[in-house]
């Protein structure tokens, strides 16, 4: 019997290779024959495009192929897709302009693939775009988020540069208790433009073999199959049973690693056209310029609370920036994920929320790691600070008078969801204890005391994972199935490999899971191998994003090794001569009732493929089984954040004193690798709230294309962190999970701005809260309080 | 133009044919296949690409192959391996100082480098020797655990 794994800190199975530079990232790949591609990109924003004459860099060393976005009109291709179709309030679909593979006649964003160079060497093919030269007449660009829908227009089938006009939760009533509230809160806000920034540049192989005609992609994603469908289904480049998407070890995604982009679609279309494998391995320039970006929201909101602060109403009126066109899966991000998580962890009886998307001359915009769900906390937590202060409440009290309790659930919330359950004070009382927040006052006061300011900040924040179900996410408009499938094989010996649709890149699912079955088997983990990322191994499956491989893919994959378990349990009442119902499945071992008569798991696995003692007329031989899950609900992660800070008033430098995170997400089977989830969500947080900035100038042109422009959080920009857990499993998946991967950055950046402004002593600085706006916002109260 | 460089690499002697313009790490990478060493950004601001020098940390994005004639260069697959890892590389492991695995290599060469070079860590001193490292992943709260960890071990 092996040691239960489950709740255990197990180290990950995939470390060796990582630690001992033995990972295989799709830029460690080679071909035989290879070829390298480069992209030629728009400089301008917004232009339409003339001659492009390719004559000069058709001539240089190594060049095999220039193709451009006319060849790729003429060939038919069609757009890049966007998976999910939104209604404006009059009903009218969402306007959803090409998403050309390459640019026709017109680039619409400084970034935008106008041509692809191929050729035999990385740097020929690079000296060779650079002599491919492209008859640009430059027009105005449309830049700003709250000027686009009086702006030209950018797309003439989307007038106004307006994608939809949405809304969701009841108006009248909205407005009526607002109306009439003893205190209102307003708010407007920018939620500021980010880039993900995956460490591993995107990157892509695309082969295709003329005489099979199978095309094989591989490719830095976070759901092959996804890239598979849509690369045979929608833009029907090959049959989908004749492309195989391998996405290999993949150095980190916070979803810019979902979509479907212009170059791994044109790469592979141009491997069909030449019959030669292309490489391509963006430069991290490239990233900046033509990963989609997340964020970007302009936001105004008035929260009206009565007399005992109780909150009567929240209204929200948000411009949300789509970029140049829709990417894969834009349109949901500041819908769905959205203003449907607009209650937050408290009683509102009455929201309503209106959301403008946009079209603007700036890259397509789609999900960043928590996706809609931080703009929606970072928005909600602030006003209630906001409001707290305002009526001269304890930031902390306010929260708790207005949380949702844990004997109120399921609790159906004005803007659609219904949670299944939480204990959201639990998580608040634990992480105000951890935070030592009964002697803050005495920490403030010894921060004066050497002439710095000290403030503390909150956010009680809940998120929505595992997107489902199916049938409702169809009606609401998603193009995709959300399930997942999961299949567990043992092998003769016992030993078990494990398929999920799921995909890891820096989650640790290769351990997770293995704990995970191994304990339905009472085996070793090191007897589970997980495999992920290959359509050519696995079943179907939608990949991972919105935190929801374990709750999803988990549970496939935890009904999969029940339906082992059971068959398992037929072998062995044929082995010990005893009827199933009377045989018990513990510890690895299959047992008859009050007996010692068992048979051990590898035993039956044995007995399975090896079947000269085998109820073969009743039962097939062989121990495998698949299982595809669609979840009930959406599972609702929640926690408490606080965060400490104190500031140079000299220099306006904010040091994170303290952080701390208390979260619920349910049933954890492996601590250490979710409180590193946690960890890296916070760092992305802090990084929103104090340092990262995506800017574009009136131009279009992007002013942060560098790790010299753009603010990392690096490793002296952060402190260590206090994690703690609180838990209530979710109670409709079998596995109780709720998802961790999006939490810490959900939940910190009100936390941060909470802290600072407390400080300051001004009610709002706008991310990021750089020194040169800090002081400047300390500045500004100085002179108002003198 | 094409030349002629030699080298030290991981404890072999490496004779290659390349451009006068080859980075070093393009060499390690496109020539020697040693893929363990990564390349993360285009400004010299990331890190990925961190190996050794004659013993110090240095980004090989930004040094030509033809700088590093005669010199002794080591990589992470030169650090140890699966049998006979570098006290840092468990350290890492034991930790759960990484995720994607992408800046992994070139962070542990970093870090190695800062035990050599450091008489005394504390976690201030971890966290600014690491500021040319970047990892999106880990919020370097364990990697901090880890570095601490390696040096005790290193030092004993």
């Amino acid at each position: 019997m092996a040691e239960q794994s489950i709740g255990k800190s197990v180290l990950r199975k995939e470390d060796m290779r990582f630690i001992t530079g033995k990972g295989q990232y799709t830029d460690d790949v080679n071909l035989r024959g290879q070829t390298y591609g480069y992209f030629v990109r728009s400089p301008y924003a917004h232009a339409d495009v003339g001659e492009i004459d390719v004559s000069a860099a058709a001539g240089m060393p190594g060049v095999v192929a220039i193709l451009t976005g006319k060849q790729v009109a003429e060939d038919e291709i069609g757009g890049l897709p966007c998976g999910w179709m939104i209604h404006s309030k009059d009903g009218s679909e969402m306007k959803q302009p090409l998403h050309p593979v390459m640019a026709g006649s017109k680039v619409n964003y400084v970034g935008e693939p106008v041509a692809l160079v191929v050729a035999e060497s990385f740097v020929e093919a690079k000296n060779a775009a650079e002599m491919v030269s492209v008859d640009y007449s430059e027009r105005d660009a449309v830049v700003s988020v709250t000027d686009a829908q009086s702006a030209p227009v950018i797309h003439e089938d989307a007038p106004a540069n307006t994608c939809y006009e949405w809304e969701l939760g009841e108006k009248a009533s909205t407005e009526e208790a607002i109306a009439s509230a003893a205190h209102v809160t307003t708010y407007e806000l920018t939620n500021n433009r980010l880039i993900p920034n995956a460490m591993e540049p995107r990157a892509a192989i695309a082969d295709f073999n003329p005489a099979t005609e199978d095309l094989t992609l591989y490719t830095t994603s976070q759901n092959p199959h996804l890239v598979r469908l849509i690369l045979t289904a929608f833009i029907q480049l090959a049959p989908e049973h004749k492309l195989r998407v391998i996405a290999p070890d993949v150095g980190g995604g916070f979803g810019s690693k979902i979509f479907v982009y212009s170059e791994e679609t044109a790469l592979a279309w141009a491997s069909m056209k030449l019959g030669l494998p292309i490489k391509w391995t963006a430069e991290r320039s490239e990233s900046f310029l033509a990963d989609a970006h997340g964020r970007d929201h302009v936001t105004t909101a008035q929260l009206g609370l009565d007399a005992e602060g109780r909150f009567v109403g929240l209204k929200v009126k948000t411009t949300a920036n789509m970029g140049a066109y829709l990417s894969t899966f834009a349109s949901s991000v500041p819908t769905y994920l959205y203003g449907t998580l607009l209650a937050g962890q408290y009683k509102t009886p009455n929201i309503y929320v209106e959301v403008d998307s946009v079209f603007t001359n700036t890259a397509p915009v789609d999900a960043y790691r928590g996706a809609g769900r931080p703009e929606a906390t970072f928005l909600l937590e602030r006003i209630v600070e906001l409001a707290a202060r305002e009526t001269g409440r304890d930031p902390a009290e306010l929260r708790r008078i207005n949380m949702i309790q844990p004997d109120e659930f399921p609790y159906q919330t004005p803007v659609a969801l219904e949670y299944d359950i939480g204990d959201y004070e639990a998580s608040l009382n634990r992480a105000l204890k951890m935070a030592d927040y009964d002697t803050f006052a005495d920490r403030r006061a010894a921060s004066e005391a050497k002439g710095k300011l000290r403030g503390i900040g909150f956010s009680c924040y809940i998120e929505a994972c595992g997107l489902a179900p199916s049938k409702v996410a169809g009606e609401l408009g998603a193009g995709v199935g959300l399930w997942e499938s999961g299949e567990v094989r043992v092998n003769p010996t016992g030993s078990v490999t494990v398929l999920t649709g799921t995909h890891s890149h820096g989650q640790g699912h290769e351990t997770t899971f293995a704990q995970l079955v191994a304990s339905r088997f009472g085996i070793s983990v090191d007897d589970v191998e997980v495999v992920h990322g290959d359509t050519g191994k696995l079943d179907f499956g939608l990949g991972t994003y919105g935190s929801r491989s374990l709750a999803v893919g988990g549970s496939a994959l935890a009904k999969a090794a029940d339906k082992v378990v059971e068959k398992g349990r037929l072998i062995a009442a044929h082995l010990l001569d005893e009827d199933a119902e009377k045989i018990d499945f513990e510890d690895g071992e299959y047992r008859v009732k009050d007996s010692n008569q068992a048979k051990t798991f590898q035993e039956i696995a044995f007995a399975a493929y090896v079947p000269h003692d085998y109820p073969l007329e009743d039962l097939e031989p062989g121990l495998a089984e698949k299982a595809f899950y669609d979840p009930g609900n959406f599972t609702y992660p929640a926690g408490t954040h606080i965060c400490e800070v104190e500031i140079d008033p000299d220099t306006g430098v904010v040091e994170i004193d303290r952080f701390t995170a208390v979260d619920d997400f349910g049933t954890i089977i492996n601590p250490m690798i979710v409180e590193g989830q946690v960890h890296g969500g916070i760092a992305q947080g802090i990084g929103q709230a104090l340092l990262e900035g995506c800017v574009y100038d009136d131009m279009g042109q992007l002013q942060t294309g560098s790790y010299m422009d753009y603010c990392m959080p690096r490793a002296d920009d952060l402190p260590s962190f206090a994690v703690g857990m609180t838990s209530t499993p979710c109670t409709h998946n079998p596995v109780g999970a709720k998802g961790c991967g999006e939490a810490g950055a959900i939940g910190s950046p009100p936390a941060v701005i909470n802290a600072v402004t407390d400080a300051v002593g001004v009610p709002d600085i706008t991310m990021p809260a750089t020194p040169e706006k800090v002081w400047r916002a300390i500045a500004t109260a100085d002179k108002n309080a003198a | 133009m094409s030349i002629s460089v030699s080298m030290n690499v991981n404890g072999k002697a490496v004779t290659q044919a390349c451009p006068a313009n080859t980075t070093l790490v393009d060499l390690l990478r496109e020539k020697l296949q040693l893929t363990g060493t990564h390349v993360g950004c285009d400004t010299s601001q990331c890190g990925a690409c961190t190996v050794h020098m004659n013993g110090r940390a240095i980004k090989a994005c930004t040094i030509l192959a033809a700088q590093c004639e005669g010199a002794e260069i080591t990589t992470i697959e030169g650090l140890g391996d699966a049998d006979n890892l570098h006290p840092m590389q468990e350290a890492f492991r034991e930790c759960h100082g990484l995720q994607c695995g992408f800046c992994t290599p070139g962070m542990i060469m970093s870090a190695v480098d800062l035990v050599n070079r450091e008489a005394s860590l504390d976690e201030t001193i971890i966290r600014e020797g690491l500021e040319g490292n970047i990892c999106r992943c880990t919020g370097y709260h364990n990697i901090v655990r880890a570095v601490e960890t390696a040096a005790r071990k290193m030092r004993n």
